[in-house]
């Protein structure tokens, strides 16, 4: 049976290796009381994502982003430091940038006009003389600083637990996958313009269930495979084949091959000769570089992400990031973004916007009807105490699960277990 | 914005209440989800969109990611998908109220007029109703056959579509 099981069982999740049952129960999703728990143990312990280095291009960059319920300022100074900060004047606590992105040397709150640099000291008040000398000696009144703030491979991730492990060693495993994705660009990744910024009224948890669930694709999705059948030439012959892992820490993933072209590279015919050349180049950049068994891995695979506990990385017929926050039970805030390697054509990248939209967000042909699912699962809960538990046992009795069963699920529903029942240290 | 006017010789002279009348025609083929007629203002070769709202007047679908930006192909593959069931974001099928007012000719291209109106797209599933505010900036090519659209870009008036959720509906 399963190698992975905990053969544990506790008043959330029941993972019984021996007979093969995997439940959780449905007042992890329901419950006020289960999401002021999840804010401490997991949301102000684990590492969060926070922007992309791409978003900072310039000395004096800056976008505002709200992770976890709080505001901050993710910037880039002048010294081309890369800072992140409470978005709150230590004065009276008015947020001091009121913008969603643009270039500033200087913070100025707009209430009583105190100013902040942009490596967050305060370097101005209007009125000085009237406070004492040494006012600020001891740099309490700057900006607070997010201490912990951390990239990898152009992703930064902050935390708000000072003595969390480094991010390094917190993505252990799941760097290998986010390797495959940020290997496609030459010359490193960039957000493509435009960020999607919805809400679904369901527990953050099941989208990161929904996110690597190979299982739904066939029946949720009917639509948009009748919408690929229907395109002339958008399609190669691949089928669908792959499967699950568990990374460690949480974190999980479904490789598989697929039809759909990719960017990065799998060429269809409805690219025409354009942009078979363009693959063509990416595919001998790649061999060059990575070798041919990695480049092909690279290229023809797709790879569903999930970097414990709330950023999905998917690499399928376009690179999607997707952060969420709680922000009920029942309703989740979403940012979606499409990655991109920079040096890429024009035409490649009106490609990849096009195959982004065509599946993915709230407006594609798939996402509303997972938003739509999500919702009717959620408001199903309403119904708990006569059915308390889902089911997430599909591909335990296998060696290697594959893509439509649900070990990628388990993985990140025995951390999330682990880290909601562990004893508290003592402070 | 400055009008320019330079209409074809043989344009059929259009009025705002001509394009009033059009849109509010638009407007009910959409609240009757009678699909198919609707895809029939359509051109061959438009294009629909509605950008994400931190987009630009200058942002394309080419440099920027959008909600929706269907060619003529995945429109017709957008209302064929509305139709089914198996759209299950729109079955059961929400109810819509679409409104279009401050109708306005901008510019005049040969046959091709710019029009712009802003619009209040009401939509109730579930019991919950969303409310889709922006403005709807029209290329309305007008033939012998009577005018066709385009290009319809949507562009909400909001900072974020948290309070709509999805656009699973045509606003």
């Amino acid at each position: 049976m399963e190698k992975q099981s905990t053969n544990s069982r506790s008043q959330y999740v029941i993972d019984d290796g021996n007979s093969g049952l995997f439940k959780v129960a449905r007042k992890s999703f329901v419950d006020d009381a289960v999401l002021a728990d999840e804010r401490q143990r997991i949301f102000e312990r684990c590492w969060l994502y926070l922007g992309h280095e791409s978003e900072l291009a310039k000395p004096g960059d800056f976008v505002t982003r709200v992770i976890s319920g709080r505001n901050l300022i993710f910037n880039r100074d002048r010294g081309g430091a890369v800072n992140a900060f409470y978005n709150t004047c230590t004065h009276r606590g008015a947020m001091v940038c009121r913008e969603a992105k643009g270039n500033a040397k200087v913070f100025q709150c707009f209430y009583h006009g105190w100013a902040f640099s942009d490596e967050g000291r305060l370097i101005d008040q209007p009125g000085k003389e009237a406070y004492c000398e040494g006012f600020n000696d001891n740099g309490s009144s700057n900006l607070a600083r997010l201490e912990r703030l951390e990239n990898y491979r152009g992703l930064y991730f902050l935390n708000f637990d000072r003595n969390a492990v480094p991010l390094d060693a917190y993505l252990g495993g799941v760097k290998e996958y986010i390797d495959l994705v940020m290997d496609q660009a030459e010359t490193g990744m960039e957000i493509a313009g435009g960020t999607q910024q919805y809400a679904i009224d369901a527990n953050w948890k099941l989208l990161c269930e929904n996110s690597i669930d190979g299982y739904h694709g066939g029946v949720t999705h009917a639509t948009y495979m009748d919408y690929l059948a229907n395109t002339v030439g958008s399609m190669t012959n691949s089928g669908l084949g792959g499967g699950g892992r568990q990374l460690g820490g949480g974190h999980a993933v479904i490789e598989y091959s697929a039809p759909w072209g990719r960017p990065v590279a799998q060429h269809v015919p409805a690219w025409g000769e354009d942009g078979k050349q363009d693959i063509v180049a990416i595919m001998a950049r790649l061999t060059r570089n990575f070798g041919e068994e990695r480049a092909r891995r690279i290229a023809l695979m797709n790879r569903n992400i999930l970097i414990f506990p709330n950023l999905v990385l998917n690499d399928i017929m376009a690179i999607t990031l997707r952060a969420f926050y709680p922000i009920a039970p029942d309703r989740m805030h979403v940012n979606a973004w499409a990655l991109a390697p920079r040096e890429e054509t024009p035409a490649m990248r009106e490609r990849r916007l096009f195959n982004f939209l065509e599946f993915l967000g709230p407006g594609g042909f798939a996402t509303p009807d997972d938003v739509e699912a999500l919702e009717m699962c959620q408001r199903g809960y309403k119904n708990m105490h006569a059915v308390a538990w889902n089911d997430i046992s599909k591909g335990m009795n296998r060696e290697q699960p594959g893509t439509t069963d649900e070990l990628q699920m388990r993985a990140f529903w025995r951390q999330w277990n682990s880290l909601m029942t562990a004893k508290e240290a003592t402070e | 914005m400055s009008q320019t006017m330079t209409k074809g010789a043989n344009a059929p002279e259009m009025t705002r209440h001509d394009f009033e009348d059009f849109l509010y025609m638009e407007a009910a083929l959409l609240d009757e989800w009678r699909l198919n007629e609707w895809l029939a203002l359509f051109t061959d070769d438009a294009r629909y969109m509605v950008p994400s709202t931190d987009c630009t007047d200058a942002s394309t679908p080419a440099n920027s990611l959008f909600y929706i930006a269907d060619d003529r192909f995945r429109l017709g593959e957008r209302v064929l998908r509305l139709n089914k069931k198996t759209a299950h974001a729109e079955w059961p099928r929400s109810k819509t109220r679409h409104t279009v007012h401050n109708v306005r000719i901008r510019s005049v291209e040969g046959n091709v007029y710019a029009v712009t109106c802003n619009f209040v797209t009401y939509r109730t599933k579930n019991d919950v109703t969303n409310t889709y505010i922006g403005h709807h900036e029209y290329k309305i090519v007008v033939g012998a056959q009577g005018p066709k659209i385009q290009e319809k870009r949507s562009v909400l008036d909001l900072d974020s579509i948290r309070a709509l959720g999805k656009i699973s509906i045509i606003i």
